[in-house]
């Protein structure tokens, strides 16, 4: 599958790889410096500065900046929203994935209705595609405490603490809750979990489920939301937040993607965990995330009142596959590197440490293919460098990668690649987004009375920069946590009028400002049909 | 660029360069899909497909985005496929010998014609976890099963309607929940945390400048 350069190249991998140097850790100023030259959050031509809406004056990926300049897709519609609601509800969850699932478990554990609408059908969510793995600081060496400052370094001090030490403290627990539902952790036969590292971390505390993690805690949770009798509305995307006259969030308004009709949601209270923006493509990279992953929450809530938070910072995955272009832009999960396998570019040096944090592996890997130049040429849009993953077999013995990481194994043999045998060429791929809606430890925004937040859509839990492990861990407890609130503030709360008067607001701000982009927002799904 | 050939979507014809998956080949065709497409990457079971190709009487099963295309491939899609869900509370079950009898009679009518396992787009051993479900070997089908994404293919094709997908996640719940030994050091550490024996540590890091937990963060050791 490989083509003759590819293949020469692969030869002074493997004369590299019996050295067995990798290069040594960089410092704090020369990871600063490789990040202000070549990470792409750093370079102005890649935002723009926001015009109106809470955070005016502050800068956002250009294709955000845009949505958030657009009018709303409902904009000069007419809806009749005193007809009674399609769904009436006490709490409301927007988005299907695992923050949206763990929400409404407990929402419905504490004693609320629950209704649960997502754009695609429930688990087509980034959820589903975590491989990698779910940290949590439950052995012996280890504490809440180490997390903590592994996380807090990793994300450059950005984090906000209270967030921080909420996602800390409960990871142990999560990890049992999860467990408890029949998620099957790797383990030893003991019961002790089986724990790695990962990028940033200070200790072996990446729990795993094989390379399947996502997808066995994603399925695991939708089966136990069917089992609570939680109706799930698929297909159906919120495309505005309702208000009511005090500006309280009433409800949703929400569009069957299948017929592109209109209906209501009445609510209590609301939850957006509606997950990330792979798909608006920011810089033109590819991504690694699933259809749905538009940034339509930051649009909903943005337009609502609601801040956000490092709407600028993003991440871009170290090693998406690069070559076959079938792949391009699919995840070559971080446990490849975290169990031994080191990056190499076309001439056989071995760049950087394949364990720095995401944003420094990335720039050093567009560093190599850009300014150095030292690339392996794929024929696709990008060229790439080596991930030597046939060291994870040389050093754990043979077995190890068809144990550990069958679902990467599968995906490379599909197309004639054997990474147990041949390294693999990687490029980085746009994989999270760091920033989203900031919201106060209980998960609720300031602005917006009723609205909690959880998931990859809030800003501000891991501060600029995430580490791998800490998002699924993430969604579990502050989902959990903004379901068992947002059923309490349900209680106390009577169901609010419908209204969309904060979209006629928003609209007005945009024509006062004379900006007109000719788009309507949010996104809901990017448009990849050939046109002409 | 690579040829161009021709495949068939629901019957006509899309000239389509060969090197792309069926997914996008239909993009490139001019789809903009809602169904049948959700992780894009061979997660989530959204794009299960059926397809023939011209001349050859074997019918194939593939995930769409996974897939490359071929010259006369003829393609259907199976977006949604209706599973029999049973309801129930996991807490309530154990994992007695009778628990896939009671839930699942229906894989007692399976009559071994091994469609599941030919139509499976992961290449997965369906008959077998079935045929430990039926012995209520739950380990047994949890792992044969672990890597099934839901696509619903093998319940399309299964004679005895069987909800296969279903039978290995109950499997999987069952044996995550009793039989795997707990992990000691979770729930210890979960008790240290509730008695609030971590709270003052993370408290004190929070109470440190930016340099001082930079300097901390910086000179921390790497350990196992
Ligand atoms: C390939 C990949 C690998 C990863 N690996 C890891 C890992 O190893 N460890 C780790 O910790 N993290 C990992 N992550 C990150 C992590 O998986 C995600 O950040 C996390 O799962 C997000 O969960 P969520 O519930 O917030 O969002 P999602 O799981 O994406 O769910 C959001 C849901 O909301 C729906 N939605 C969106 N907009 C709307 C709307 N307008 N109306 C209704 N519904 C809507 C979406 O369709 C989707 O179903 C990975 C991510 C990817 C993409
Ligand atoms: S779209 Fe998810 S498996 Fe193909």
């Amino acid at each position: 599958m490989y083509t003759q350069p590819m293949l020469e190249s692969i030869k002074v991998i493997e004369a590299a790889r019996a050295s067995k140097r990798q290069p040594l850790r960089l410092s704090a100023e020369e990871k600063k410096k490789l990040l202000t030259d070549f990470h792409p959050d750093y370079r102005e031509s890649s935002f723009h500065t926001l015009q109106i809406g809470p955070n005016a004056g502050e800068k956002a990926p250009i294709e955000l900046a845009e949505m958030l300049h657009s009018n709303s897709l409902t904009y000069g519609k007419s809806f009749d929203l005193t007809a009674p609601p399609d769904y009436d509800t006490d709490v409301l969850i927007i988005g299907g994935g695992g923050a949206g699932a763990s929400a409404a478990i407990e929402a419905h554990h504490a004693g609320a209705r629950v209704t649960v609408v997502t754009k695609l059908r429930m688990g087509d969510a980034n959820s589903m595609m975590a491989e990698g793995g779910i940290q949590a600081a439950d052995k012996e060496n280890d504490s809440p405490g180490q997390h903590y400052l592994d996380a807090y370094g990793g994300g450059h001090y950005t984090a906000k603490p209270e967030l921080l030490k909420r996602l800390v403290l409960d990871g142990p627990g999560a990890i049992d809750w999860l467990s408890d539902l029949g998620v099957l952790f790797d383990k030893e036969s003991s019961g002790t979990y089986i724990t790695n590292h990962g990028g940033g971390t200070s200790r072996k505390r990446m729990h795993a489920c094989a390379d399947y993690t996502g997808a066995e805690i994603m399925r695991v949770l939708r089966d136990e939301v069917r089992c609570l009798g939680i109706p799930i509305v698929e297909y159906t995307a919120a495309v505005e937040l309702l208000t009511d006259e005090n500006g309280c969030v009433s409800g949703a308004l929400l569009m069957n993607m299948l017929t592109e009709k209109f209906e209501t949601a009445r609510a209590k209270t609301v939850i957006l965990a509606t997950g990330g923006a792979g798909r608006m493509h920011y810089n033109g990279f590819p991504t690694s995330n699933h259809y749905g992953a538009t940034a339509d929450g930051l649009v909903l809530a943005y337009r609502a009142g609601a801040k956000l938070l490092y709407q600028d910072a993003l991440q871009y995955h170290p090693t998406g596959a690069a070559y076959p272009s079938q792949l391009f832009g699919a995840l070559v999960t971080e446990k490849v590197r975290a169990l031994g396998a080191g990056l190499y570019n076309a001439e056989g040096e071995a760049f950087v440490h394949p364990l720095e944090t995401r944003d420094v592996v990335s720039a050093a890997i567009m560093r190599e293919c850009g300014e150095r130049k030292k690339g392996i040429e794929t024929g696709g849009q990008a060229s790439a460098v080596w991930l030597d993953s046939p060291n994870i077999d040389f050093l754990h013995g043979e077995g190890h990668i068809e144990k550990h990481l069958p679902g990467m194994l599968r995906m490379f043999i599909n197309y004639g690649i054997d990474m147990r045998k041949t390294p693999i060429l990687v490029y980085p791929t746009l994989h999270y987004q760091n920033g989203g809606i900031e919201i106060e430890p209980d998960c609720s925004t300031k602005k917006i009375p009723n609205l909690y937040v959880a998931g990859e859509a809030v800003g501000g839990i891991h501060g600029r920069n995430r580490l791998m492990g800490n998002s699924l861990l993430d969604i579990i407890v502050f989902g959990r946590l903004a379901g068992k609130n947002a059923a309490g503030k349900a209680r106390g709360t009577a169901a609010g009028k419908l209204s969309l008067r904060h979209v006629e607001d928003y609209a007005k701000a945009l024509a006062q400002k004379g900006i007109d982009t000719g788009k309507v927002s949010p996104l809901l799904l990017p448009d990849y049909a050939r046109k002409g | 660029m690579a040829d161009l050939i021709s495949v068939f979507f629901d019957g006509k014809p899309y000239t389509v360069p060969s090197d792309l998956t069926i997914m996008t080949a239909m993009e490139y065709a001019g789809f903009r899909l809602v169904r049948g497409c959700g992780c894009r990457h061979g997660f989530c079971g959204a794009c299960g497909t059926i397809y023939r190709i011209k001349g050859d009487n074997k019918v194939y099963f593939a995930l769409a985005c996974q897939q490359q295309v071929s010259a006369d491939m003829y393609v259907a899609t199976l977006p949604f496929f209706p599973l029999n869900r049973r309801d129930y509370k996991l807490e309530e079950l154990t994992a007695e010998h009778t628990v896939m009898m009671r839930l699942h009679p229906e894989i007692f009518a399976c009559i071994a014609c091994n469609s599941c396992t030919r139509s499976c787009a992961r290449g997965l051993n369906v008959m077998q976890y079935i045929a430990y479900a039926k012995r209520n070997d739950l380990a047994a089908c949890a792992k044969e099963s672990f890597d099934c994404v839901a696509c619903g293919i093998c319940s399309a094709r299964c004679p005895a309607d069987i909800s296969h997908p279903l039978v290995g996640l109950l499997a999987r719940r069952l044996k995550g929940k009793y039989l795997t030994p707990a992990a000691a050091h979770n729930k210890k550490r979960v008790e240290e945390i509730n008695n609030g024996k971590h709270d003052e540590p993370v408290n004190g890091l929070m109470q440190l400048t930016q340099a001082e937990i930079a300097a901390l963060y910086d000179t921390r050791e790497i350990g196992g």
